[in-house]
């Protein structure tokens, strides 16, 4: 029986190698190349026809359009709105990378740490970033929330600081772990399926369950991520 | 676990920066602008026909307040023609109605005078035809004949005593 984390092995399928960094084009790579497809495939084939009555593919399109702009619009307000391709682009990646992930024989690439940890320090310098440019050096009031009493800020100051920097490993580490341990229980269930005979119908019964609660958490934890994006992007550019 | 490797982060992550940034373009320069556009688009439409469906709402509405004005005008006057027919006609059957009296009254008149001339004559004959009768039935029961004068007297006397 194969083993449960087998699944998560990275195979090179081309070996580029560019000097300083391994580029390879791996089994991550390739899912990664297929869930841009795809996205770009749902949003931009289903809305070339642009109905004014929409169809189920544009109708879904617009759906996905108008559930990432009410989220911008309700975390971090009309300032978001340039900022809104990338939220956009951040939640439908991850979508598209968790879901692909449930179909059989496929790889999860949100299940590495690298992935989930690059897209979240790129979420954390982005904001960090946006926050001194929109603020200047007052953007270090961050923290020490206005109002606090002098004797308290010395306890404050680094927990704010602390759970600042917090940030992008618990944003990493929530997606990952959700998807490791999600697909690593499913193929254990599986696992089961083959070494239990006809009982295996009980194992099996338990995969299908919980392949829709994967779905779900597929979902979900996309929808986390970007949530947590958009409150950082309105802590930085309005701070608390 | 495979995800604690390092050897394989960096490819991951280069291909991860490759394949998003792609994905960034393809949503901010194509998709995105083409959803919002439908979106506006719709949302244009639907406003529009809104305005337009309210401005011809307002418009039926003057055109049923201008026919409800039209009918009761006509009703009106429709009443006033009625009622000026009905006062003419009324006007000219009394104007008939006294015209009717006065000739029939004038007919009855020259009936009674008629009558009263053909009652008189035929008094009259009878008074004659009496003294003839009379002078005829008293020469067959007496055998003489009398004087006229006196048998004329006599009817006449029979007369005054029956009428």
């Amino acid at each position: 029986m194969a083993s449960p984390i087998e699944q998560f092995t990275i195979e090179k399928i081309l070996d580029v190698d560019l000097g300083v960094v391994d580029a390879s084009f791996t089994n991550s790579s390739l899912f990664m190349v297929i869930a841009v497809g795809l996205a770009s495939l749902f949003l931009i084939a289903s809305t070339r026809e642009k109905s004014l009555i929409p169809g189920r593919w544009q109708s879904m399109a617009e759906i996905t359009y108008e559930f990432v702009a009410n989220m911008v619009r309700t975390n971090v307000g009309t300032e978001g709105r340039k900022y809104f391709p990338f939220i956009f682009s951040l939640f439908v990646f991850i979508l598209f990378g968790n879901m692909l992930g449930i179909v059989p024989y496929s790889f999860t690439f949100t299940s590495h740490l690298a992935v989930t940890l690059g897209m979240a320090l790129v979420v954390f310098i982005g904001t960090t970033i946006i926050g001194f440019i929109k603020h200047g050096l007052h953007f270090l009031s961050f923290f020490l929330p206005h109002g606090t009493p002098w004797f308290i800020a010395p306890i404050l100051v680094p927990i704010e600081i602390l759970s600042y920097f917090t940030r992008p490993i618990s944003l990493s580490l929530r997606l990952f772990a959700n998807m490791t341990a999600g697909h690593t229980l499913l193929k254990v269930f599986a696992g089961f399926v083959a070494a239990l005979g006809i009982a295996g119908v009980v194992p099996l019964a338990a995969v299908i369950g919980l392949t829709g609660l994967e779905m779900l958490v597929a979902f979900l934890q996309a929808y986390v991520f970007a949530v947590l994006s958009c409150i950082y992007l309105n802590d930085a550019l309005h701070m608390h | 676990m495979p995800q604690f490797d390092p050897t394989v982060w960096s490819p991951q992550l280069v291909w991860l920066i490759i394949t998003f940034v792609l994905l960034y373009l393809l949503m901010a320069r194509v998709a995105l602008p083409r959803v919002s556009s439908i979106l506006e688009d719709r949302e244009f439409r639907i406003s529009d026909s809104l305005r337009r469906a309210e401005s011809l709402k307002q418009d039926a509405e003057s055109a049923v307040a201008a026919y409800e004005k039209l009918m009761t005008d006509a009703r009106a006057k429709a009443q006033d023609q009625v009622h000026t027919v009905r006062e003419r006609a009324a006007r000219d059957a009394a104007k008939r109605h006294a015209e009717l009296n006065d000739r029939l009254s004038a007919e009855v008149a020259a009936a009674e005078t008629r009558i009263a001339a053909a009652r008189d004559q035929a008094v009259g004959e009878l008074r004659g035809l009496a003294v003839e009768v009379a002078g005829a039935a008293v020469e067959r029961l007496v055998g003489e004949k009398l004087d006229s004068s006196a048998v004329s007297n006599a009817v006449d006397g029979a007369m005054r005593e029956h009428a």
